[in-house]
């Protein structure tokens, strides 16, 4: 669902709330990935 | 007639050679007609769309393939990765040559072609973006033409010369690598002017990062794919070291492929979060974009992974050519799909047949150097009066 902002301040505060979450979603994830990819590394 | 001469008559008359050939021909009919006819004998092209598949595809994706050079390089020279030495020459030659050919595509949307250096020596926009990234490509075509020449002068015998510039090549890796920063990112940058034309779900303020990003991408999966191309077609001009570290490079350069993706996937999925662009992801352009960030991003970097941990070479090199195709999906969507989409569809730009034989004609001709590159000069293979010196 698609809101209304009547101002840019609501407008940020509500994209950029919505990436901060996703990049602390992003980090746990990259370093989770990094595990996958290197745990049958040989070096 | 004498055996010898019939294997020589024969030997000319190969498969690839025929096509070849016909393409050539086609090709240079097709030139004659753009030069002496002018865009509209031969495009599509239009107020509202200038930029065709000459741009979109012959530059763009020409630019971001023929990555692999400061890629591997890099790699090599700077980060000490040098299990994969034997990697660095084919990758400069097809940075090299893919480079050459930008710039010669670039002629044919340009026109006039001796007045390519008008922005250099007559009249300098450095305001523009546009100037920046002709001077990089500039500037890296000669810095690629270096790099490569130790290998022509080997085939030649200029010994003198050729162990000049190869002690240049920490200097022209760094140099490269710089000047790849800055026009890789400069031809993402160009698109930031028209916010307007281009779909909200693939504007976006980071383009400039998104195009450096990818190009990573499409440097590394073109050295898998030009690996596995040339361990099929000159596994005879392979020697003993370029056969025993094709399979690190494949492997390594997968698994750093599989890591840049993963970065890549999770700054273009902010890129839809800090534009509050989630709502486009319901139509029709949203399905398109999804296909290409789950079908050209996340389904590659999810398979590479799985080649690396499983070692599974085979599944890897078949990555590499979805890869690249993503790249090529991407650069499409950026500079033609997504590009004036507000347009009626009568409006929109379909390539003329003979815009595409060009490209096709531009794309043999890179094979066709390649091919007599790799043939005659010591790239997949060490010079022998040279092993010591690389």
């Amino acid at each position: 669902m698609e809101g209304i902002y009547y101002t840019l301040h609501d407008f940020l505060l509500h994209a950029e709330s919505i990436t901060y979450l996703l990049i602390v979603l992003a980090l746990i994830g990259i370093t989770a990935f990094w595990w996958f990819l290197a745990e049958n590394d040989d070096d | 007639m004498s055996e010898n001469d019939s294997a020589a008559e024969k030997s000319w008359l190969t498969l690839f050679n025929v096509v070849a050939g016909i393409i050539v021909i086609i090709g240079l009919i097709i030139t004659v007609l753009r030069f002496t006819g002018g865009l509209a004998t031969v495009t599509n092209l239009s107020d509202y769309n200038p930029w065709g598949i000459w741009i979109g595809f012959d530059l763009l994706v020409g630019v971001a393939l023929a990555a692999g050079g400061y890629v591997t390089s890099a790699a090599v020279y700077i980060f000490g990765m040098k299990r994969y030495h034997s990697a660095v020459r084919p990758a400069i030659l097809t940075g090299f040559l893919g480079y050459a050919l930008v710039v010669l595509a670039l002629h044919y949307d340009v026109g006039r072609p001796w007045r390519l250096p008008y922005p250099f020596i007559v009249q300098q926009g450095t305001t523009s973006v546009l100037f920046e990234v002709a001077a990089c490509v500039a500037l890296y075509l000669t810095v690629l033409f270096i790099e490569f020449s130790p290998a022509a002068m080997e085939w030649l015998g200029i010994r003198k010369a050729r162990n000049i510039v190869v002690k240049l090549t920490l200097v022209l890796t760094i140099f490269g690598v710089v000047l790849s920063t800055l026009h890789q990112s400069s031809l993402g940058a160009l698109f930031l002017i028209a916010p307007s034309k281009l779909h909200p779900l693939w504007y976006s303020p980071f383009l400039p990062v998104y195009f450096f990003v990818t190009s990573i991408i499409a440097g590394l999966s073109m050295v898998i794919f030009e690996s596995t191309l040339s361990s099929r077609f000159f596994k005879n001009k392979m020697d003993e070291v370029h056969l025993k570290e094709k399979n690190d490079v494949t492997l390594g350069f997968g698994k750093a492929a599989s890591f840049v993706l993963a970065g890549y996937f999770i700054i273009k999925v902010f890129g839809i979060s800090a534009g509050n662009n989630w709502h486009y992801l319901g139509t029709g352009y949203g399905a398109w974009y999804l296909l290409e960030l789950l079908g050209f991003v996340a389904l590659p970097c999810f398979l590479y992974a799985i080649g690396v941990r499983d070692k599974n070479l085979s599944l890897i090199k078949w990555t590499s050519v979805l890869a690249v195709l993503g790249i090529i999906v991407n650069r499409f969507n950026v500079c033609l799909i997504a590009f004036n989409w507000h347009l009626p569809s009568s409006k929109r730009y379909l390539p003329h047949w003979l815009e595409i034989g060009i490209s096709i004609f531009i794309v043999t001709l890179g094979i066709i150097a390649f091919r007599f590159i790799v043939t005659r000069m010591p790239i997949l293979y060490n010079h022998p009066n040279y092993e010591d010196t690389h």
